[in-house]
């Protein structure tokens, strides 16, 4: 019973100190803080900046703000945001059970944009978005939740994924791509759907060799399954595989043969042998939402980002691609933007992505 | 038969990429347990290696430099684990366990100094562990792509199986050898003879954590080319476990490790697409290392001492 008495009453202090310290900073400049800070709360326990900014709070998944894909691209979007208008600020979630505490934490302090990355927010976001009908937040890659106070940012992966689906299948000299998935999900399979259509567009007797790691995070699964599909023949390999992608990486780095990245601008894995990546603009969603927000025409819904409006696309990086087959990526998009062309959506209408079954 | 021989290559391949990291770090839980010291922090001493050897090899072009200061970051993780447990006589299970949030810990902060980002900067090809009888193979013929499936591999690769041979010579042919087993025995028997307890155990501990920083070095500078706060995990836990199944020998954890890294290897191959539900598939290392464990391994025999801190007076 005393042991108890003498927790609590630690317990009483330590709560009193983080309060006490917690106001001290609050003349200092919040917007910086983030860039340098770890801990999971810090950022958000700054206390306001002058009233007129619009303030974004951004809550990440387990990935982490450095996950070199959307979250750290979401992060980069918001922080290009002109500091005299927005105030933004992260707090990064370790595990599933953070998701809901980091939104409340950004409720309380009053936040006028809250910013969910990832689909894995989806349950939190939706929650939380019925509680609190007056606060306006925003998703990325989940379209499930209709709340008039939520936009939902979602991302045609399979455009993106079928541009570099063309380029693998342009280049291929043996015939034979591979595929390499992290998970199979409705949202991830779009990634194989596009691609594969791309290929067989470009080369309709290739062999598309598939394959699901089922697994972001095991390097060694990656490479291994890129070697098994060299092994038999491929000389494209292309990935949608979070972590396990790095190991794809650098088994085509190490074999001399060409890998295509996914996400973000994936060249400086492997310079000499990553073709090129199917890239989400995250950061151009993110600001776009801002904006909204900050001149009061924030829409709720699904807000789809696609070739037509830059959300998705090749990577800059294409040195390593031929001038012709550039120019047929081009005319694709130019086709898909002008609604001459569509990529299939569902996996009926590519029955020959079979990692769904 | 080309369809067997490619796929026994590749499953061959996939023992040879997730064995050697594992192997290193059962080789040194093998050190710090057998001379009486629990060793959980293996894993927070794999991350410190797996970062100081990409970040030495980035700055100095040197991979081999890298690798061995890779090391050396796990061997400062041991030291600091020696000192609590055996100089201290401090909880080992605790101390273990704190190294493994210490060492993420550090490496992150120091890697958002650095890089401003939790990832270092990708090594290139000549930055990375080289592969040893790359090209010799002609790889246009069936025989030729197994061949260099297989035994065109990381030189750390070929380094982790002469280090089995090195570690069962040390343990059973040296007299430090003869000592750390004793003292993982009986050190109060010990003392009585003139042996070094203290000493003895504080080298292997910090033995355990240079081969356990080579072990993560592994995996950032060979099998793949960046640190990442992804690249271990769980790794120093299942090379602990093969330590156990191999009733903490050397050569027993070469079978654990194995084993384990044969499985993975099965798991990817078999999950490719020949329809098996693939949750299934992912599972076969795990039980077929619980079936083994249940039918063929007999009981583990844990060093009489192990675990327990050492204290001259008593």
């Amino acid at each position: 019973m005393k042991k108890i008495l003498a927790l609590m009453l630690a317990l009483c202090m330590v709560f009193a100190l983080c309060a006490c310290g917690s106001s001290e900073p609050a003349a200092e400049d919040a917007a910086e803080a983030p860039a340098e800070d770890a801990a999971a709360e810090a950022p958000a326990e700054e206390e306001a900046a002058p009233a007129e900014k619009v303030r974004i709070g951004m809550v990440t998944d387990v990935g982490g703000v450095n996950d070199q894909s959307f979250n750290q691209t979401s992060w980069e979007g918001l922080q290009a945001l002109d500091p005299e208008v927005f105030e933004v600020n992260y707090l990064e979630s370790k595990t599933d059970a953070d998701y809901q505490t980091n939104i409340n934490t950004f409720i309380d302090e009053g936040y006028d944009l809250i910013i969910c990355v990832g689909y894995m927010l989806a349950d939190a976001t939706r929650e939380a978005a019925e509680a609190n009908p007056d606060q306006l937040f925003a998703i990325i890659d989940d379209s499930t939740i209709d709340l008039p106070n939520v936009a939902c940012l979602m991302f045609a992966q399979e455009q993106a994924s079928y541009l570099v689906g063309l380029v693998a299948g342009s280049v291929t000299e043996s015939k034979t791509v591979g595929y390499v998935q992290g998970m199979v999900s409705d949202s991830m399979n779009l990634f194989g759907i596009g691609y594969i259509t791309g290929v067989l567009e470009a080369c309709p007797d290739a062999t598309i060799l598939q394959y699901n790691v089922n697994n972001f995070g095991d390097i060694a699964g990656g490479s291994t399954a890129a070697k098994d599909m060299i092994t038999n023949g491929a000389d494209v390999i292309y990935h949608a595989a979070g972590g396990s992608g790095i190991g794809v990486i650098s088994a085509c780095d190490e074999e001399g043969i060409w890998a295509i990245g996914v996400d973000t601008d994936q060249s400086p894995l492997a310079p000499d042998h990553v073709l090129t990546s199917a890239m989400k603009r995250v950061d151009v969603a993110s600001q776009d939402i801002s904006k909204a927000v900050a001149e009061g025409n924030f829409t709720a819904g699904v807000h789809m980002y696609d070739l037509s409006n830059g959300g998705v696309d090749l990577a800059p990086t294409r040195d390593h691609i031929p001038a012709e087959v550039l120019e047929v990526v081009e005319a694709a998009k130019t086709a898909i933007i002008n609604g001459e062309k569509s990529v299939p959506t569902s996996v009926a209408d590519c029955p020959e992505f079979t990692l769904a079954e | 038969m080309t369809e067997f021989m490619n796929e026994f290559g590749i499953i061959l391949y996939a023992t040879l990429i997730y064995t050697p990291p594992l192997l290193y770090a059962a080789l040194g839980s093998c050190f710090s347990e057998v001379s009486g010291v629990v060793n959980i922090g293996i894993e927070g001493m794999m991350t410190a290696g797996a970062f100081t050897g990409t970040v030495v090899a980035y700055f100095t072009g040197n991979p081999y430099l890298g690798f061995i200061c890779g090391g050396l970051a796990g061997m400062l993780f041991g030291a600091i684990h020696a000192f609590a447990t055996v100089n201290l006589g401090a909880d080992q299970t605790i101390a273990g366990t704190a190294i493994n949030m210490l060492g993420p810990g550090i490496v992150i902060m120091i890697a958002r100094v650095l890089f401003n980002s939790t990832d270092t900067i990708p090594l290139t090809p000549d930055q990375k562990i080289p592969t040893l009888f790359k090209g010799i193979f002609d790889t246009s013929t069936v025989f030729g792509r197994f061949m260099d499936n297989v035994f065109a591999t990381y030189a750390s690769t070929y380094l982790v199986f002469i280090m089995v041979i090195v570690v069962w010579f040390v343990f059973y042919k040296t007299r430090f050898g003869l000592r750390l087993r004793a003292c993982g025995e009986h050190p109060q028997a010990c003392e009585s003879l003139g042996i070094n307890v203290i000493a003895t155990r504080f080298i292997c501990v910090c033995l355990s954590g240079f081969l356990s920083g080579l072990g993560g070095a592994c995996v950032t500078m060979a099998t793949s080319n960046q640190f990442r706060p992804i690249s271990i995990v769980g790794q120093g836990f299942i090379a602990i476990a093969a330590v156990l199944f191999g009733k903490f020998r050397p050569q027993g954890a070469l079978l654990g490790c194995l084993l384990f890294g044969f499985c993975s290897g099965l798991k990817v191959v078999l999950g490719g697409s020949s329809g098996v539900n693939v949750h299934l598939i992912s599972m076969i290392p795990y039980v077929v290392t619980v079936i083994v464990l249940i039918l063929f391994v007999g009981k583990s025999r844990v060093p009489a001492a192990n675990g327990k801190p050492y204290i001259k007076s008593k």
